[in-house]
């Protein structure tokens, strides 16, 4: 009996398996890449072509066209993983000085008396995420976008050491914390594509960019869903925001804002 | 001779102990996302459950199986005392290790991100390097079932191995050829990410090499239970197997197309060609071939056995068939669950059929219904016959073993039915939370009702499991005799050396290995901007 394992041309049971083997290859594949494209129609530049895009090739040559630009100021900012690794002592002492300026809005220590946001204690990224789209017109705000644009890349860094940095301070007019959370706020709404609100700012999870939203105005947040809802705002990177607020009812707005206006912001989290 | 009984016994408890504690997990999740339970109202603990019922069934509890039942073939059927010892408990240290360093992270939601962990979520380090762990301790068991075959073969040239230690072999090829995707994918992209090195990772070639462990590894936590009906039950339900080399053919074709298949995964993911996917396909449909030679080689040796005992005529025999045997009974609960889940399968693996169940409540079915049904329920038909050679005390309670395997099966079918059924609805699969009241989803509320219902009986019967493997260590000693796999009607005599030894498949596999994945993945790995930020989870910044 000949050794029928060795893998020689002279042993059948190696020649038969790998005909068969090969043969199915060469079957599927010019089914896979040749005769299903034809008969898809995205065989359009030819056989080489059809090969390539079934194969994924990435196709450079249909896509020479110009891009479609948006017709506004889209957000360019890309967060720096470790915005906080740059937070040391110099660069939380420059976020101070420069916070001075902030300070008639966004109050003195970072819990604001106006209804402008606390930014005590708030994540870097979501602070630095804001500076950034309010220089570049992502973000429009009558009052922001001039104390913005002076601002060098290094300056957002060092505000939003500064105010990360501060301890998150009582706000100056809470009501009493509502204590069950609205459906809307706990379950999201799935059927609309609405994800619970804390999935992404902070009491489910925090998703990179995201601000925590404990304690902030109540006007402020309505004012800002509502302006997600219209597109009036659109810094946001993935339409996420603007997706949620605009499947979400004017009801449903109120019941959010006033849920996490009422909550205390500790340093817990 | 029989020198690893305790070592098996402890791999076979730690896999059913974890199988005990993620079935409770498992049931757990089914109710609170079921119009039973009002919403726990945070999706983390859904997901952490679910990473853990995952981590477990998919990895621990068919790895230490295989593993167990592994050295249990090499020593019976080749008469040999298990060589690596030491090695052997080495391993299952590595693997309890493992396990308890991924769970930890998962329990305390650092690493919520389910058993398949695709990027660009990302966990705990710890998750992965407990993973990996698993994986490298089932690399040493791989390493000695080739070891004790070659001792064996030096000792006996020319000799024809064992099936029982053929399939077994052949199934850790598999599993070490298999489990090399992942572990480049964990290796090289997930962990510098997990370090802080990268804030990137190019998520869809981190699906594409997933993809090359995802499907063979069901073929890999098949094989004890293809094991099991090849040489266990013929001679459990006194008949002989029908034919030996026929098993040997399922094997060997097992290794070399379970493989280079599992892009039938990214059937929905842009960054792979129609045509790999094409591909992938046909193969998918070719690796029901030894299934199917495997349902007609097992039924035939059922039908020796039935006319063995009497049974005459045309279905006569299956009258005849001892179905008090809870060994026949879980062989026929595990081919009406396989024939449901592989006409499923034939579903999933067509490219047009998939799309109306991708990411589907379907595919959860699916899967359950496959592994959970008809590969689980063969484990634990290889625990009761096993269970009286590793105590030396009889295993009696025949009417318990029963009971559990019929709430096992009854309990499968009416937890899986239902769920495939709200796939076909539209359910989503992996979503924490339903709302039926919303008149949109208020039809899928009694089916899933039914299915928590089913999973119910899941869980008494898994418990009930645990209590006959204890009820073993307490009854009385018995003098049991040496241990026999099945024979087969004709004695292999001339097996061919081709189907005696394993280097035309292997080279087969990894041949096809490289025409069905070598251009997918070398083109995403090359080509530039390709990487998404990551998303970590548990609340990093």
């Amino acid at each position: 009996m000949t050794d029928s394992s060795r893998l020689s041309v002279a042993n059948p049971w190696f020649t038969t398996s790998v005909a068969i083997v090969v043969a199915l290859v060469i079957v599927t594949a010019l089914a896979g890449f040749v005769l299903l494209p034809y008969q898809t129609g995205s065989a359009f530049g030819g056989l080489w072509d059809a090969i390539c895009s079934a194969a994924g090739v990435a196709n450079t040559k249909h896509s020479q066209a110009a891009p479609v630009e948006p017709n506004f100021a889209a957000s360019t900012v890309v967060l720096p993983q470790p915005l906080l690794a740059s937070a040391n002592q110099e660069s939380i002492g420059r976020g101070a000085t420069l916070a001075q300026q902030c300070a008639i809005c966004h109050g003195p220590t970072g819990v604001s008396r106006a209804d402008s946001p606390n930014l005590a204690g708030q994540y870097p990224s979501a602070i630095y995420k804001q500076l950034k789209d309010f220089k570049s017109g992502a973000r429009v705000s009558s009052v922001m976008t001039p104390f913005a644009l002076p601002l060098s890349d290094r300056d957002m860094v060092d505000l939003a050491a500064y105010y990360s940095y501060l301890p998150r301070l009582p706000a100056y007019h809470p009501g009493p914390p509502l204590e069950t959370p609205p459906r809307i706020v706990i379950n999201g709404a799935p059927l609309r594509g609405i994800a619970p609100c804390g999935s992404c700012h902070r009491s489910l999870d925090n998703k990179v960019g995201s601000p925590w939203l404990e304690g902030q105005s109540e006007t402020y947040l309505k004012s800002q869903l509502q302006a997600f809802a219209s597109s009036a705002r659109r810094n946001d990177t993935g339409r996420q925001m603007r997706n949620v607020a605009q499947q979400m009812t004017a009801e449903e707005i109120s019941q959010a804002v006033r849920y996490f206006a009422s909550q205390p912001a500790d340093n817990s989290f | 001779m029989f020198t690893s009984k305790r070592l098996i016994l402890a791999h076979f408890w730690l896999a059913f102990l974890a199988f005990g504690l993620a079935l409770l997990l498992g049931e757990w999740q089914m109710f609170v996302r079921s119009p039973l339970h009002s919403w726990v109202s945070n999706p983390e603990w859904y997901y952490r459950s679910l990473t853990a019922h995952g981590t477990v069934m998919a990895y621990v509890l068919p790895t230490l199986v295989a593993m167990g039942f592994g050295y249990f073939i090499s020593e019976t059927s080749l008469k040999q005392p298990l060589i690596g010892l030491r090695w052997a408990w080495i391993a299952l240290l590595l693997i309890a290790v493992g396990a308890v360093v991924a769970m930890v992270p998962v329990s305390l939601g650092y690493a919520s991100v389910l058993y398949t962990f695709y990027p660009p979520m990302i966990g705990s380090i710890f998750y992965y390097l407990g993973v990996v762990l698993v994986v490298v301790g089932s690399w040493i068991w791989v390493a000695l079932m080739s070891i004790n075959l070659r001792s064996w073969k030096k000792r006996r040239p020319g000799e024809t191995i064992p099936l029982a230690m053929f399939a077994n072999v052949a199934g850790s090829y598999l599993w070490a050829w298999t489990a090399i995707g992942a572990a480049a994918e964990v290796l090289l992209q997930i962990l510098p990410v997990a370090l802080g090195l990268k804030s990137t990772i190019d998520a869809g070639l981190a699906r594409v090499l997933f993809s090359w462990t995802l499907h063979a590894i069901v073929y890999f936590w098949l094989m004890p239970t293809y094991i099991a009906y090849y040489t266990i039950f013929p001679r459990a339900i006194g008949g002989r197997l029908y034919s030996d080399l026929m098993a040997r053919i399922s094997f060997v074709l097992f290794l070399v197309i379970a493989m280079p298949i599992g892009m039938h995964h990214t059937f929905a993911d842009p960054q792979v060609g129609a045509g790999f996917k094409f591909i992938h396909s046909a193969f998918t449909a070719l690796v029901a071939l030894p299934t199917l030679l495997t349902v007609f080689t097992i039924t035939a040796s059922a039908e020796i056995a039935g006319r063995l005992r009497g049974g005459r005529g045309a279905f006569g025999w299956l009258a005849a068939l001892p179905w008090k045997n809870p060994i026949m009974l879980a062989v026929t609960f595990s081919f009406v669950m396989l024939g449901f889940g592989g006409a499923g399968g034939l579903i999933n693996m067509s490219y047009q059929l998939n799309t109306s169940v991708h990411n589907t409540q379907w595919i959860t079915g699916h899967f359950h219904l496959i592994f959970g049904g008809a590969i689980v329920i063969m484990y634990f038909a290889i625990a009761y016959d096993v269970w009286p050679q590793l105590t030396g005390r009889a295993l009696s309670s025949f009417a318990l073993m029963r009971t559990q395997l019929w709430l096992w099966f009854i309990g499968m079918i009416v937890t899986t039915f239902p769920w495939h059924y709200v796939g076909l609805l539209g359910m989503p699969r992996r979503m924490a939370y339903f709302d039926f009241t919303d008149p949109a989803l208020a039809p899928e509320a009694l089916s899933v009702i039914l299915s928590t219902l089913g999973g119910l009986l899941l869980v008494v019967s898994g418990l009930l499991f645990l209590f006959i493997l204890w009820l073993g260590h307490r009854s009385p000693v018995r003098q049991e005799g040496e241990y026999r796999f099945s024979l087969a009607a004709h004695a292999p005599a001339a097996v061919p050396a081709a189907l005696n030894s394993y280097a035309l498949w292997i080279a087969l596999m990894i041949g096809l290995t490289v025409t069905n994945y070598a251009l997918p993945i070398a083109q995403l790995a090359f080509r530039p901007e390709t990487s998404v930020p990551t998303v970590f989870i548990g609340g990093r910044q």
